[in-house]
């Protein structure tokens, strides 16, 4: 008996019952469209966090200078070795695992220039800054590596001061001075919005590191270093590496202290990941059960079917049916069935999750790995359920099922 | 030399019913040449319909043995079961036995689908011609519901042609029609066996085993009697004696 034949009869045999195939299908459908409705919110969760949590750059290291106490008074951070931009050389050599560095060198001024006046903080930084804060200019550009060579006079405003100096222009190409020294507007950043200590990210002025050091602040002293891990993944060897490298370079021995602090995200990011996963199995395999008890429904209607259907059965056996024939004809049909469900159940949870995101404020988020899990879940529960019913069928004596009323 | 279609020796059908073993059949010795007409008869529990099914290869018998055209059925695997009544044993019962919600093209075509061996290249021309030999050709697209007694019957009679069987067996094949339709059924029988298939039935009523050529009687799972009858009925006769006496009621 060909396959082909044999899904036809299926699918025939499905569509005579239309009523009792439809309730059987329900399960399936309400068992898979839970499954993925409720998995696509636990990853919608998942990714809002972590946006939020990429929002603050996830790969972000930052490293401080170590503090120092005399006589009980601990004099803060950077009073023992501060870095300098040898620091800075020794990681972009050394550390395989950053892909970004930049100094930063921070400094309050008083700023004059278009409406007014308005106090902020200058943070001096390498062209690669806005890499590792994962943060895009709205207009202008950044400025380059020879704008840090020849300690030019330019500067990228944060959107707080382009609201306070140039309320409705565009300050791209204007003049502002930063305690007195004329600084050409290069670029605007685009809004970043309040940082995860609730301060304004976007007053800030950023300008060359080599400029900040020798026009504004003076000296060599650079107060912390920023960097990226190539990935967020391995931002704990990035971590331990960057250990070693600053170790050698500042000629700490073996057992004595750090003169500096290595700190990352990434801890942050996994406990708030790890939440939002168990959210995810949690809702999951409470829509599991009930994709379960749609399966148990099907081996219900299958046995009721095979009951129903022993004369057809006898039938079948006794014109040349083999046991195999009939096994798979019921399989077929469970198999069909469940898979009907499963398609339905999913177009059902692309329509939810639709709804969901459209018109609150849940973020549902299907993943195509889901959808392909559900669909051949279903499956293996329509083989599961029809089989013990379509064994059941098969090895029927063609008298006794002939004789069957 | 006469082809033998089916041979049973000391052919046993034991039922146990709680602790007591009841003989369906005892024995049984039969042998049938290939183009006869046999009519086997005997009052019910006769054991003539468990007959029936062993040489049907519906049920197999606790002891003794069948041949049905050379091969000892005792030997078959499951499949090779089906296969012989697939192939070589086209069944026609009481209750008709076709599925519902299906045409008779559909029906009659069923057979073929658990065909492994192919030899009927196009399926759906045969079943075709096989409900056009019992006269249906019209009524391929009718489901079972939609036909009469008589016309049920006769789909069911195609559905066992399509195979070109070397046996056609029916147990009771007229037991739930009226006597006209009968003899219309006994007439499609004798014409199948004027072409040469072996046909063996089943009966209670007498009047209608005229229509074969030889009776086997049993009773209590035994053969009583076995005779060939000198004057066959003619059903094609008996029907326009019929149709005459119908005419001049009126």
């Amino acid at each position: 008996m060909k396959i082909k034949k044999i899904l036809k009869a299926a699918i025939k045999s499905i569509l005579k019952s239309r009523m009792r195939s439809l309730l059987t299908a329900l399960g399936i459908i309400i068992g898979v469209a839970a499954v993925v409705v409720m998995v696509a919110i636990g990853d919608g969760a998942q990714q809002q966090v972590e946006q939020q949590i990429a929002a603050l750059g996830t790969n972000m290291i930052i490293i401080f200078p170590g503090s120092s106490s005399s006589g009980g008074i601990n004099r803060g951070a950077g009073s023992i070795n501060r870095f300098t931009m040898d620091d800075v050389q020794k990681i972009k050599d050394g550390a395989s695992l950053i892909q970004y560095v930049s100094p930063v060198i921070r400094s309050s001024a008083q700023i004059i220039g278009g409406a007014g006046n308005w106090s902020t903080q200058v943070l001096g930084v390498a062209t690669n800054y806005l890499n590792i804060r994962d943060w895009p200019l709205s207009s202008g550009s950044f400025f380059t590596d020879r704008d840090v060579l020849s300690r030019a006079k330019v500067a990228v405003l944060g959107q707080t001061i382009v609201n306070n100096l140039f309320p409705n222009q565009d300050p791209v190409g204007q003049q502002i001075r930063i305690r007195n020294v004329p600084f050409r507007v290069i670029g605007v950043l685009a809004p970043k919005g309040q940082s995860a200590m609730g301060s304004d990210n976007d007053d800030v002025i950023l300008a060359p590191s080599t400029t900040v050091l020798d026009r504004l602040v003076g000296g060599r002293y650079i107060n912390y270093i920023q960097a990226s891990a190539v990935s967020v993944d391995q931002i704990n060897q990035a971590q331990a590496q960057l250990t070693t490298i600053m170790r050698q370079a500042h000629h700490i021995k073996a057992g004595d202290d750090n003169d500096f602090t290595v700190r990352n995200q990434a801890d942050i990011t996994a406990a708030a990941t790890a939440t939002s996963a168990v959210l995810t199995i949690l809702l999951g395999s409470v829509a599991g059960v009930s994709l379960i008890v749609g399966g148990i429904g099907i081996m219900n209607i299958m046995l009721v079917s095979v009951t129903e259907r022993t004369r057809e059965i006898g039938i079948r056996l006794s014109i040349g049916a083999r046991t195999s024939d009939i096994l798979v004809q019921f399989l077929i049909e469970a198999l069909v069935l469940s898979l009907a469900g499963g398609l339905i159940g999913i177009l059902l949870s692309f329509g939810i999750t639709y709804i969901l995101n459209a018109y609150t404020s849940q973020a549902a988020y299907i993943k195509p790995e889901i959808v392909l899990l559900a669909f051949s879940f279903a499956g293996i529960i329509g083989v599961f359920f029809g089989f013990y019913p379509a064994r059941k069928a098969a090895n029927l004596n063609p008298i006794d099922a002939l004789r069957y009323e | 030399m006469v082809r033998t279609i089916i041979k049973t020796v000391d052919l046993t059908k034991t039922y146990k019913v709680g602790d007591v073993e009841v003989h369906a059949l005892n024995a049984v010795n039969i042998s049938i040449e290939e183009g006869d007409f046999v009519a086997i008869m005997g009052a019910s529990g006769s054991g003539k319909s468990t007959l029936m099914n062993i040489l049907g290869c519906l049920d197999s018998p606790t002891s003794g043995g069948y041949y049905l055209d050379g091969v000892d059925t005792n030997k078959l695997s499951k499949n090779e079961y089906s296969a012989i009544r697939n192939q070589k044993i086209g069944f026609v019962f009481q209750g008709f036995n076709l599925l519902h919600r299906t045409t008779a093209l559909e029906n009659v075509e069923l057979p073929l689908m658990y065909d492994r061996s192919n030899r009927i290249k196009d399926p759906t021309r045969k079943s075709i011609e096989s409900l056009e030999r019992v006269g249906l050709r019209d009524r391929m697209y009718h489901e079972p519901n939609q036909m009469s007694g008589g016309q049920q019957q006769r789909v069911a009679i195609a559905r066992a042609l399509v195979n070109e069987p070397a046996l056609i067996l029916a147990d009771e094949p007229t037991g739930n029609l009226d006597s006209k339709t009968s003899v219309e059924v006994f007439e499609l029988f004798q014409e199948l066996n004027n072409e040469g298939i072996t046909v063996v039935l089943v009966t209670h009523e007498r009047d209608f085993a005229y229509f074969a050529q030889r009776i086997i009687e049993l009773k209590d799972g035994a053969i009583i009697r076995d005779y060939r009858i000198e004057a066959s009925l003619n059903a094609k006769e008996e029907l326009e004696k019929l149709k005459n006496t119908e005419l001049s009621k009126v």
